[in-house]
């Protein structure tokens, strides 16, 4: 019965308690990601991986890198602070390969009136028309140049 | 000598040793500092024309699925003042643009929506893993590596901006173009709004235009009075937009 001290008794429940936090420790460094707690309660890495996604959009700066004539025109109208895309769509892949992939002509009749058709919840003071009074379905393009759209002089009209 | 007892004593000491060997050196970012920023958007509703290009735009940017939105715009119909219950639509969230309005007397307007990226979120708050989080630039994001797609955070947004992805199955939501703004792009839906009614804003940038706008416009965040710190600035807001 004197086989162990009385403290012996308490040595070895320390012992397993060591043991379990040992445990504890091995398993976090494990399981938890190593960014984690970086910036905050997220991983940090998220950030990193978040913003690696690819971009569709150029942008108007690398639009005007070589479309310097169409913005010197559309500079002198109204359309000054429309950017490409919002009428071209997506051009980064454009951008990369400029010669293969050539983006579509938009169709006026469809993509003018999205912003011009009259409607009374715009700005009073947004331009609008009435599109099949105004122009009976031809497209917009035959009368406005859509880069500088008040109308063109006559001759110019094709 | 190394004996078994030692080995116990050594081993929470090595863990702690393994964890920095493992975190190695910290990735550069070399033309972005999350510490030098501090996002928000200014919304004009005096200038949006619900042509519905930020919708698409961001639909084709961030590959959003069909019939879920990360913006999208409402059109307002306010018969009466004070209204509780303004006439509210938004078909396809305003993608493909609005039907002509009722001419029956009252207010029209439209309200672009989108996440307020709010600077005490409760969306990151419920979060019980730290999926999503509020990022050191001020931009909340969710982390789909860790999202459960438990969906507390879409009942807990108070904007109604998130949505349980229908094939990923975690939370999805605005990120601001977070791939965009950090390599110095504006986001996409600011890139394609035509009557510059969508302003991406540094509010850390001391040369940002929007601390000039602030000072001199009437502007209000969206529910003002649930204090969660709202980053979507709108322009011209009516008291009847929830």
């Amino acid at each position: 019965m004197n086989r162990f001290k009385d403290s012996q008794h308490l040595l070895r429940l320390a012992g397993v308690f060591v043991a379990g936090l040992a445990l504890f420790l091995v398993l976090r460094s494990a399981l938890v990601p190593r960014s984690f707690g970086q910036y905050g309660h997220f991983r940090g890495d998220a950030l990193a991986e978040i913003a690696a996604r690819p971009i569709n959009y150029a942008g108007q700066k690398t639009c005007e890198d070589c479309h310097s004539e169409i913005v010197e025109l559309k500079h002198a109208g109204k359309h000054a602070s429309v950017h490409c895309e919002a009428c071209h769509g997506p051009q980064e892949k454009h951008t990369l390969d400029p010669s293969d992939v050539v983006p579509q002509l938009p169709d006026t009749t469809m993509l003018c009136p999205r912003c011009h058709e009259a409607n009374l919840a715009k700005p009073a003071k947004f331009p609008q028309v009435d599109t099949k009074e105004h122009s009976s379905g031809e497209p917009c393009k035959t009368c406005h140049q859509p880069h500088s759209p008040l109308l063109m002089p006559e001759e110019k009209k094709s | 000598m190394i004996t078994r007892r030692r080995l116990i004593y050594l081993l929470p000491a090595a863990t702690m040793a393994w964890d920095f060997v493992l975190a190695g050196t910290p990735e550069a970012s070399p033309n972005y500092a999350v510490t030098d920023h501090w996002w928000a958007m200014l919304l004009d509703i005096t200038k949006c024309i619900g042509c519905g290009n930020c919708v698409r735009a961001c639909a084709t940017e961030n590959d959003v699925p069909e019939g879920y939105f990360r913006t999208w715009v409402e059109r307002y119909h306010v018969l009466d003042w004070p209204s509780e219950t303004p006439i509210v639509d938004s078909p396809d969230g305003g993608k493909e643009g609005f039907p002509q309005s009722k001419n029956t007397g009252g207010k029209n307007f439209f309200v672009p929506k989108m996440c307020n990226h709010c600077s005490h979120s409760p969306c990151t708050q419920v979060c019980p893993v730290g999926a999503t989080f509020d990022g050191p630039d001020g931009v909340v994001l969710v982390d789909e590596k860790y999202c459960l797609g438990c969906r507390y955070c879409i009942q807990a947004c108070p904007y109604g901006c998130r949505f349980l992805h229908p094939t990923k199955h975690v939370a999805q939501k605005c990120t601001l173009c977070y791939h965009r703004i950090t390599k110095g792009l504006t986001t996409a839906c600011c890139e394609n709004c035509p009557t510059g009614a969508r302003q991406l804003a540094d509010l850390k940038n001391p040369n940002d235009p929007i601390h000039e706008f602030l000072r001199t416009h009437a502007v209000e965040v969206l529910k003002p009075h649930l204090a969660t710190g709202a980053k979507a600035f709108y322009n011209g807001l009516d008291g009847s937009v929830r």
